[in-house]
């Protein structure tokens, strides 16, 4: 479904991406795991069209979409949810909802997809009309995957979607991921909580210093001793 | 209550020239309204797209010449060659005005945006500079400083109907407040549409914004589009009812003055700038029997730094949560009700499957 072929990004001089190669299938979950700074949420942001990329292609359902802007690449079908949780404090629940569905015309169906958001998460529904930057932690980021699902994606990218949530709110925006890949939509899932990460992935890329070193299914890359020892903190003879 | 107060306001200030009778204190209210007009144009770059513009006056400004010097006439070389324009209606003025107006916030829309922040502030003081200086400048044109009298007061009506002039106080004042209410629901309709979302969504968190599909450059440029037109409109009035403009007009404390406005009232909000207007507007009428215009001055300063301290949302904002702090919403309730119906819909549809 996504295929990306020896992708390169740049901020100024020091380079970001050197050269990375993945393939997403569809109806799948990959993931990406790497340390900070080691590019994961660089490739979702080129993915997305966010940055720039200096060379390589992205090819998305069989067509090159690089370089194309933001807007035509969710609209071609891959929606983004940023890292941190990412709302528009001053706008209501519904609002915000609203917003996500900003490319689509058809008044009817969004009210309907709305809805559907609203009933997989009924803490949402509570506080429809409220503002979102008065949400809790794990309440927003809720709403910033509701919101994404508002594009009617075929492919959902969500960057770091555990930062800063309490472990029973981790447990249930990975199942709530789960749910999402189960109803059919692919998934890719950049995550520095590499064990919860890997454990649910159908396939996984481990991501240093802007090359990909470690490519296999979840379970592969669990029991790798390179793997254990610099992500998981266990040690190659334990 | 909330949704008949724009009207109910538009009644009453309909009804002010019916028993106020004193022309200082409608002149008053006409250039107060003419510099709300031009704080609402402000209000939608800075209180809806964030942008703050420190170079709005040139708007205006632009908007007073190009309808002053169209209803006037005018000859001048350019480049060799002489342009000779013979007066137009001043109607048809204050239009070409707005219409110039708005083809420059195009032009700043296009070349500032790419820079957005502190530097589209710089951006846009430099324009008012430029075109100060220009006005200042080019005597063949604008009279330098001099200034341009003389300038014909709006006429209503067409060939067919015979026309109007409008000389007196109460006769501008209707027109100020008719282009008032317009402006109004221009603005309602703009920012309560999904081109007003998006520009709300740019404010808040403009990376979340172009992730979620808004284009940048497209909202940000119409904003500035219809603020210059609007502001340009405001100029318009301005110098067809003073009947004279010179270079002063782009003072930068007439920028300062329209910021001052929207930042009291409450940026972001369609009433804002209206509440606001009618303060600073009216204020030097009631100060001016105590205290000298320099000590004004400083009041307004100190009356600004207190706002900004005790309502840093504005008043229009506090008085909302006010209002809806006394008596709960039954809309909201109703609303809820509903909505909890249609998620048992969909819960119960889940449930079939």
């Amino acid at each position: 479904m996504l295929e990306i072929r020896g992708l390169v990004c740049r901020y100024g001089k020091v380079t970001a991406l050197d050269g990375i190669s993945l393939t997403v299938p569809e109806k799948k979950l990959v993931v990406l795991v790497g340390a900070n700074g080691a590019g994961k949420s660089t490739t979702l942001r080129a993915i997305s069209g966010l940055v720039p990329a200096a060379s390589g292609q992205v090819i998305f359902n069989g067509e090159d979409i690089t370089g194309m802007s933001a807007s035509s690449i969710l609209a071609k079908g891959i929606a983004h949810c940023p890292e941190g949780r990412r709302v528009f404090g001053q706008m209501t629940v519904l609002e915000n909802l609203e917003i996500g569905a900003y490319l689509r015309k058809d008044t009817r169906e969004i009210a309907a997809d709305r809805d559907r958001v609203l009933s997989l998460f009924p803490r949402l529904a509570e506080r429809r009309r409220q503002v979102a930057g008065t949400l809790s932690g794990g309440e927003q980021q809720m709403l910033a995957i509701g919101r994404s699902m508002m594009s009617r994606p075929k492919l959902i990218m969500f960057d770091e979607p555990s930062l800063g949530l309490a472990p029973n709110i981790v447990e249930q925006t990975f199942s709530i991921i789960q749910g999402i890949r189960e109803a059919g939509t692919t998934v890719m899932m950049v995550e520095q909580n590499a064990f919860a990460a890997l454990d649910m992935c159908d396939y996984a890329y481990l991501l240093e210093a802007g090359s990909m070193v470690l490519e296999g299914d979840g379970k592969e890359l669990i029991s790798n001793p390179h793997v254990r020892e610099a992500y998981l903190g266990v040690t190659a003879h334990a | 209550m909330n949704r008949y107060f724009p009207l109910v306001a538009l009644v009453f200030f309909a009804a002010v020239p019916l028993w106020l009778q004193d022309q200082y204190y409608l002149h008053t209210l006409v250039v107060a309204g003419i510099f709300m007009l031009a704080a609402m144009s402000l209000n939608l770059l800075l209180g809806y797209t964030g942008q703050l513009s420190l170079g709005h006056v040139a708007f205006f400004g632009i908007g007073a010449y190009v309808s002053a010097l169209t209803s006037l006439g005018f000859d001048v070389t350019v480049f060799g060659r002489q342009i000779s324009v013979e007066p137009w209606p001043p109607f048809l003025g204050l239009l070409l005005g707005m219409a110039t107006a708005g083809l420059c916030g195009y032009l700043i829309g296009k070349l500032a945006f790419r820079v957005r922040g502190a530097y589209f502030v710089i951006v846009t003081i430099s324009f008012a500079e430029v075109v100060r200086l220009v006005a200042l400048n080019w005597v063949d044109l604008t009279n330098g400083p001099l200034a341009l009298p003389g300038i014909p007061p709006l006429t209503l009506g067409f060939e067919w109907t015979g026309y109007v002039t409008l000389w007196g106080k109460a006769e501008n004042y209707y027109v100020v407040l008719v282009f008032i209410a317009l402006a109004y629901l221009l603005m309602k309709r703009l920012v309560q549409s999904p081109y007003g979302r998006a520009m709300i969504a740019l404010r808040e968190n403009e990376t979340l914004a172009v992730s979620v599909g808004v284009s940048v450059t497209k909202y940000l440029v119409l904003a500035a589009v219809v603020s210059g037109a609007v502001a340009g409109l405001a100029g318009g009035l301005y110098a067809h009812y003073i009947q004279i403009i010179d270079p002063m007009i782009f003072m930068f404390l007439n920028t300062v003055t329209m910021v001052i406005i929207v930042i009291t009232g409450g940026k972001g909000t369609l009433a804002g700038p209206v509440v606001g207007g009618l303060i600073f507007g009216l204020a030097p009428v009631f100060l001016r029997n105590y205290v000298g215009p320099e000590v004004q001055w400083i009041l307004y300063g100190c009356l600004m730094i207190l706002i900004v301290f005790i309502l840093p949302q504005g008043i229009v904002p506090e008085i909302e949560r006010w209002f809806n702090r006394a008596k709960p919403d039954r809309r909201n309730d109703a609303a809820g009700q509903e909505g909890s119906s249609v998620l048992a819909l969909a819960r119960s549809g889940r449930a079939n499957h």
